[in-house]
């Protein structure tokens, strides 16, 4: 049954409130605290970061809380440049990429949560190990039946173009985070990133596999447990189209049987 | 605990090789009540507020009567599938079954109801 609050032993509440430094440009940052061997509840702490020695984005502002203020805070980070998807978090009520969202974007004090409705593993750390699990099961490879060519699989310009703005997925899993469809049944839905990448494979002239990829797909909840909320295509850092793709992938279910 | 790997918690039964057509279903059922509806809210205002005979009447006409036949088994396929959708998106378990069951039944009663004081009406 679908959970309309927390239960008691994850309720946040408010945690340590850290000392404010000297300076003018001084900004709030509100943060979620979260460690499994104390067996406290989670909680947010407050800093209070001087801007004008930190850098343009939220990362860098995260990189400096963990370097001069607080040790402890845990979160990932990786390529600095929105490559890896490893800084995915909610940032003030939107889940991005903290290495490409730039502070000024953010109005007022900033909010800093692990991407929503995930298991946290500590602090800004979301356990992602069943999203990656459902995007290995839809098969994201080249699947193919013919015998390999001497030298390459060969793709037109054009077929080529096809994939454009479905593969840069980074998969940091912001969309499906973001999707209430997947809040709710993640354990069968696919979510809206792993959809995306089926749809990748889908339309890639190389492809052989497109009938089993669609017959992996025809389920009630793996395909269409999505009602084109959007979110996905909202939040998304890489400005990509998950929703798009989920409903190009209906049309080929429809266009199969009518 | 269960001593399941991640994939075979993510595959979970495999696919159910339905879902296309409830799919296409909601589509053309969208489609038809976009067209029927707006005429038969205009018929069914119209006869508001008339006399009895008057009422009576109106929905004795055969185009009133068939179009009001085809509002109400259409309209209630299409509410009995679509609420299916939501009792699934919130409810799990036994709760997702008898909400399943209540909201086709209701349906069912629905438009069983209608039809029956449409062909006392119309007959």
């Amino acid at each position: 049954m679908v959970q309309f609050t927390l239960p008691k032993n994850s309720k946040v509440r408010t945690g340590k409130t850290w000392p404010r430094p000297e300076g003018k440009t001084i900004r709030k940052f509100q943060i979620y605290r979260w460690n499994p061997d104390d067996g406290e509840n989670p909680r947010v702490d407050t800093y209070f970061v001087d801007m004008d020695t930190c850098g343009p984005m939220v990362l860098d502002a995260l990189v400096k809380i963990k370097n001069e203020i607080d040790p402890t805070l845990t979160f990932r980070r990786s390529c600095r440049e929105g490559i890896c998807g490893s800084c995915a978090m909610n940032i003030g009520g939107i889940n991005t990429l903290a290495c490409i969202y730039g502070l000024d974007e953010v109005r007022g004090d900033v909010k800093i949560y692990p991407l929503p409705h995930m298991p946290v593993i500590k602090d800004l750390i979301p356990d992602l190990t069943h999203f990656y699990a459902q995007h290995a099961s839809i098969m994201p490879w080249l699947e193919t039946k013919t015998n390999a060519p001497a030298k390459e699989w060969r793709q037109s310009i054009e077929d080529r173009e096809k994939l454009d703005g479905v593969y840069e997925c980074v998969m940091c899993a912001c969309c499906s985070t973001s999707c209430p469809s997947y809040w709710w049944n993640s354990d069968k839905y696919l979510g809206p990133a792993a959809l995306l990448h089926a749809y990748r494979w889908m339309v890639d002239s190389r492809d052989e596999a497109t009938g089993e990829r669609l017959d992996a797909l025809e389920d009630p909840f793996k395909l269409y447990r999505c009602h084109t909320i959007m979110n996905c295509t909202k939040t998304c850092p890489k400005g990509l189209n998950p929703a798009k793709a989920i409903a190009e992938i209906k049309h080929m279910m429809v266009d199969r049987v009518v | 605990m269960q001593y399941i790997t991640d994939r075979k918690r993510a595959v979970g039964a495999g696919a159910a090789h339905t879902g296309t057509a409830h799919h296409w279903f909601m589509t053309v059922s969208s489609v038809a009540l976009a067209v029927m509806l707006p005429v038969w809210l205009y018929l069914f205002g119209a006869a508001i507020g008339g006399t009895r005979d008057q009422v009576v009447a109106a929905f004795a006409n055969p185009f009133t009567a068939i179009l009001t036949a085809l509002v109400l088994v259409v309209s209630m396929r299409h509410f009995a599938k679509g609420s299916a959708v939501m009792v699934e998106d919130y409810a799990h378990g036994t709760a997702r079954k008898a909400g399943l069951i209540f909201v086709s039944s209701l349906a069912a009663v629905i438009a069983t109801t209608g039809l029956y004081a449409l062909i006392r009406i119309a007959l």
